[in-house]
């Protein structure tokens, strides 16, 4: 069932797509290259967003289910076609969260933050060591995809994502999220099984940034350790997520846009500006855009009322 | 033999940072991420003392100390103590702290990279030879780990045998009880973080003597100082420095035997078998 409230949203968000996807139609390359990282940046902010929204956990393992996704191309393409890696990659990125899930998130945030944080480090070193052991040093992908059919690819994605975040945000379990969020104890109070939750939901944002990174693989063209598990990666999507806020689905795409746009005038995402963001997120706008919005949809309505 | 000796050092500046950094997250409950830079930052001071006036980091230390202190006091005062105030309950305190101090962290890190770009700085200090048992070492290492060893005594006796210690060892077990004791949380809170600052920017002083650092090799440091904080017990002064010193000897050995590129996936594993199977740390009691 539908209800008539979630009628206009889901007729914005239609819309939006059609515009978006027409974007091989009517912009140039310049706007398409854009395009596919914003569909790229949006697909994986909000994924991460459906789990760290409501649990409050600052994951910092994407840059981890990213390579792990470019790996499974790049090694995988020996033995199947590219289309048939993707599901694979899905299926490695889950399990990898999953693994990092029963260990670490039925203890306390800050032993989450400490292991994601460290995670793609690790990986990074295991695979550059057995690359020295085999001798080689990078793998070139085979596979080509034309830009458009790349981009409609990351806009799919995204778009499945938002899905996901807005089926689990009706259902019971979105419900059951949103009481983890306020309180815990109620939650494990009330029945819910709070930690099982937790690490089912962690698969979301693992097997969506697995995918994005094997989607990504072809474009990159030639996938190596220290690319693949860039770090940099991990803490832009944080930046993204938080700026554009958590409270509501649409948040991410949000973040994503203003820091493109930011790195269309900045070319560089310098260390020191990535500093200055996350200090103007935490003093300035803790609940990031989407509550700067909404504060002030809700003074508007209560002006006129 | 060799691995012993070279553990033992590593292990001993390891103690010494994750010294710091437990005094800041066990006593002020700031987990503060921004560890590392503070670090190198110490590391830097003392470079620049060496290279610009021979002046011999150990004499150094009297003046990168002191400037850490008061650096990480007004830290605390000006930028953590409105998240202290602001929040509503612990997860959220953690949440913030964790964003604020990943910003200083950047921040740091992109302001050192300003003042001398990307390059590696190391420098030659006490590097003739010594023989211990049998075998070859640098000086700079032995008086590291001696000077490392001296503090890490001095802080432990502080600690135990004085009356402000007591206060501190109270409000890192029960911090809502040990203001019911007369203890002013807010303002040892605020003296702990610049103690912990003071201690760490020591460790990277001692550390650089000995090792290369450069501006964004912080991280590392940082996430193995919280590892060997959570396998130690969040605030006990002793389990820290003997994690501190197992984990030395432990990367010596995988380096040394394995490949030098693994150590931070030995310290990782370490740390997922202590997580799954001692989440309070090796010294630590159970909670419930």
């Amino acid at each position: 069932m539908i209800r008539p409230q979630e009628t206009r949203g889901l007729v914005i968000f239609a819309i939006g797509l059609v515009i978006a996807a027409a974007l091989p139609y009517w912009g140039q390359d310049y706007w398409l290259e854009i395009g596919i990282s914003v569909a790229m940046y949006t697909a994986i902010v909000t994924s991460w967003t459906i789990f760290s929204g409501p649990t409050h956990y600052i994951s910092l393992s994407t840059a981890a289910f990213y390579g792990v996704g470019a790996y499974t191309v790049a090694i995988g393409q020996d033995f199947l076609a590219y289309p048939y890696l993707l599901p694979i990659a899905v299926v490695l990125g889950a399990a990898l969260a999953l693994l990092v899930g029963l260990t670490t998130l039925r203890l306390s945030g800050v032993y989450f933050v400490i292991f994601t944080l460290g995670l793609a480090e690790l990986i990074r070193q295991v695979v550059t060591w057995s690359q020295n052991w085999t001798g080689q040093k990078g793998v070139l992908v085979d596979a080509y995809l034309e830009s458009h059919i790349m981009f409609w690819q990351f806009v799919a994605l995204a778009t499945a994502v938002f899905l996901i975040g807005w089926l689990i945000q009706r259902s019971k379990v979105g419900f059951a999220l949103r009481v983890i969020g306020n309180d815990e104890q109620v939650a494990i109070h009330s029945g819910i099984h709070s930690s099982q939750l937790k690490v089912l939901l962690f698969m979301v944002p693992g097997g969506v940034a697995a995918l994005a990174g094997a989607m990504q693989a072809p474009q990159a063209g030639y996938i190596e350790p220290l690319t693949a598990f860039n770090p940099q990666l991990s803490f832009i999507v944080v930046i993204m997520a938080l700026l554009g806020g958590t409270g509501r689905i649409w948040g991410g795409l949000l973040g994503v846009m203003v820091l493109e746009a930011i790195r269309i005038f900045l070319p560089t995402h310098t260390t020191l500006v990535l500093g200055l963001f996350f200090l103007l997120i935490v003093y300035f706008i803790p609940h990031g855009l989407v509550g700067v919005i909404l504060d002030l949809r809700h003074r508007w309505q209560a002006g006129r009322g | 033999m060799e691995i012993i000796i070279t553990g033992l050092v590593l292990g001993g500046t390891y103690a010494l940072v994750a010294l710091g950094l437990n005094i800041q997250y066990g006593i002020s409950r700031i987990m503060n991420l921004a560890n590392g830079e503070l670090l190198v930052a110490g590391g830097l001071a003392a470079f620049w003392f060496w290279t610009a006036g021979k002046v011999s980091p150990l004499l150094a230390l009297v003046l990168i100390a002191p400037v850490s202190f008061v650096a990480n006091y007004l830290i605390y005062v000006v930028m953590l103590r409105p998240l202290v105030k602001r929040a509503k309950s612990t997860g959220e305190l953690e949440v913030n702290s964790i964003l604020a101090t990943f910003g200083m962290a950047f921040v740091g890190v992109g302001l050192m990279l300003l003042l001398v770009g990307g390059q590696y700085f190391s420098y030659n200090y006490l590097s003739q030879p010594i023989e211990i048992l049998g075998s070859n070492y640098s000086l700079n290492r032995v008086v590291a780990l001696v000077a490392a060893a001296t503090l890490c005594a001095a802080v432990y006796l502080w600690l135990h045998n004085t009356r402000m210690g007591m206060s501190i060892r109270a409000l890192a077990v029960a911090p809502d009880s040990a203001q019911l004791v007369g203890v002013n949380v807010d303002r040892l809170s605020a003296l702990a973080f610049a103690i912990g600052g003071a201690i760490t920017a020591i460790g990277g002083a001692l550390i650089s003597t000995f090792l290369t650092l450069d501006p964004s090799s912080g991280v590392l440091f940082t996430l193995k100082a919280l590892v060997i904080v959570i396998m130690g017990g969040v605030g006990d002064i002793r389990g820290t420095i003997i994690t501190a010193v197992l984990l030395g000897l432990l990367e010596t050995f995988v380096a040394t035997v394995i490949d030098p590129g693994l150590t931070l996936a030995a310290t990782y594993l370490v740390f997922v078998l202590v997580l799954l199977f001692r989440p309070q740390g090796f010294f630590g009691k159970p909670t419930s």
